[in-house]
């Protein structure tokens, strides 16, 4: 990895399959930035991370010379900001009204579309898939459509390279995959989306996001865990 | 006032605090708009529903005619697409600064005001003490963040209104409203000194009076309201 600018100590605290860790991660790696990672362990959680995020106590957390930046969206306009004039472009555009539209899309995706996919990421039987897969594709269907109005027709949502709101979808793709695979749905259906499908592929083949997304056998084994847990779980509460 | 051929217009509802934010925004920064009044209940208007096809709310500022969504990214729209007009910048120009100013505002919405909403509507008694239980929480945090984020001095933005100042201040009527509805009080002289005195400083900003809805008049809609929904309900 490329040096970090001027030597300032930068660490980021994450867990190696968060998608939230995963967004502050692609975005270092675009801007050629390196850092120290630190794994935490969430059901043992650091003094320093507890220290650096007492509001939230979660991963991400961005450390720069001894200063926490929290919150994934955040660190990401950080990043872009306090590193202006690094190897990659800007995450953002340079324009007021254009930055307005990427910032909509990125809280759409956190607001809107995630609750929507965590329904389904959570759904334990069959009628809930059914009716979380539902409720998500008009989601689908209206990023499909979000893509074609930021994109103008080149390959990322910001334009001709990887932008904030790239980053916020993409980092997700992985589980996205995993949870399709669990549920048999295809929530990125290249059918029904093809123009979100093939953007898919082309962020998963940016070298900045295949160096930090996590292997997807992994990421299903790690979720099979989480199913049998909250099936367990569900079992056991007594009506 | 805006710049020669700009059109800045409005689309709002008077008793949307999400609305009160922008006008409060537009009004720090000096910047003049034609405010429409939009009939949620009624029948939202064309406009709207053109310019918001995503989530067909308010506020949505149109700035020559092109619409910009979403109260806290309006704020931030404003602040970067009339950097030299009247009023002061109302994030931060410090990148650390601006992290921060983000982060509570985020805190502001997602936290703080979806218990306090929590607190006021829920049905069960077992999720209104969870939300007021939420509620202190995060005034506790809110209360901790101004006083570092101030440094003692009157506002989130120092000396003179900022992002967090206009984000929060928003609020401040329906808070007002929700001790008369509900009894609850969200800042308080004990636990919450700092924000109580400055909920108070803010209020009696002539912008802010110019802007925030009258209380009593937010008591009645809020009334009015409830009795609608109980009726659709039990239809």
């Amino acid at each position: 990895m490329a040096s970090a600018r001027g030597g300032d100590e930068l660490r980021l605290l994450g867990t190696w399959s968060s998608p939230w860790v995963i967004r502050v991660r692609v975005a270092l790696g675009l801007k050629g930035l390196s850092y120290d990672y630190i794994e935490e362990d969430l059901s043992n959680k650091s003094d320093l991370l507890l220290k650096s995020n007492p509001v939230h106590e979660k991963v991400p957390v961005l450390i720069h010379a001894g200063r926490p930046v929290c919150e994934s969206l955040v660190i990401l306009e950080y990043v872009d900001e306090a590193w202006p004039s690094t190897t990659g472009p800007p995450l953002l555009p340079c324009d007021p009204y254009d930055r307005a539209t990427a910032r909509f899309w990125t809280a759409y995706v956190n607001d809107t579309f995630l609750p929507a996919y965590r329904a389904l990421f959570r759904s334990l039987t069959e009628e809930q898939r059914a009716e979380a897969f539902k409720n998500a594709v008009p989601k689908v269907e209206t990023l499909d459509r979000a893509l074609v109005e930021c994109s103008k027709g080149k390959p990322f949502f910001g334009g001709d390279t990887v932008g904030l709101v790239d980053i916020a979808l993409g980092s997700h793709l992985v589980w996205i995959r995993v949870v399709d695979e669990v549920a048999g749905t295809n929530l990125l259906d290249g059918a029904k989306f093809p123009g979100l499908a093939a953007w898919a592929e082309r962020f998963m083949a940016v070298d900045a996001v295949k160096e930090v997304m996590p292997d997807a056998g992994k990421v299903l084994e790690q979720y099979k865990g989480f199913r049998a847990k909250w099936i367990a779980a569900a079992g056991s509460t007594s009506t | 006032m805006a710049g020669g051929g700009e059109e800045l217009k409005l689309l709002g509802m008077w008793a949307s605090p999400f609305v009160m934010r922008v006008k409060l925004a537009l009004g720090f920064k000096g910047l003049s708009y034609e405010d429409v009044e939009e009939d949620l209940f009624g029948g939202k208007s064309e406009l709207l529903l053109k310019s918001n096809p995503v989530h067909k709310k308010v506020p949505v500022l149109l700035h020559n005619g092109k619409p910009v969504c979403e109260s806290q990214i309006i704020v931030q729209y404003i602040d970067e697409a009339f950097p030299s007009c009247t009023g002061p910048s109302l994030l931060p120009t410090n990148p650390y600064e601006r992290a921060i100013a983000r982060f509570w505002g985020a805190y502001i919405d997602d936290k703080l005001l979806a218990s306090f909403l929590q607190s006021a509507r829920c049905k069960t008694e077992e999720e209104k003490v969870e939300g007021q239980k939420q509620t202190a929480v995060a005034v506790e945090n809110m209360e901790a963040a101004f006083k570092e984020i101030s440094k003692g001095k009157p506002f989130f933005g120092g000396d003179t209104v900022g992002y967090l100042d206009v984000t929060l201040g928003a609020l401040v009527s329906w808070v007002q409203a929700a001790e008369k509805l509900y009894g609850l009080r969200l800042f308080d002289a004990t636990r919450s000194p700092l924000l109580n005195a400055w909920a108070e400083r803010f209020a009696a900003l002539d912008t802010a009076k110019a802007v925030l809805a009258n209380v009593d008049k937010l008591v009645e809609y809020a009334k009015h309201r409830q009795a609608a929904a109980a009726a659709a309900s039990s239809n």
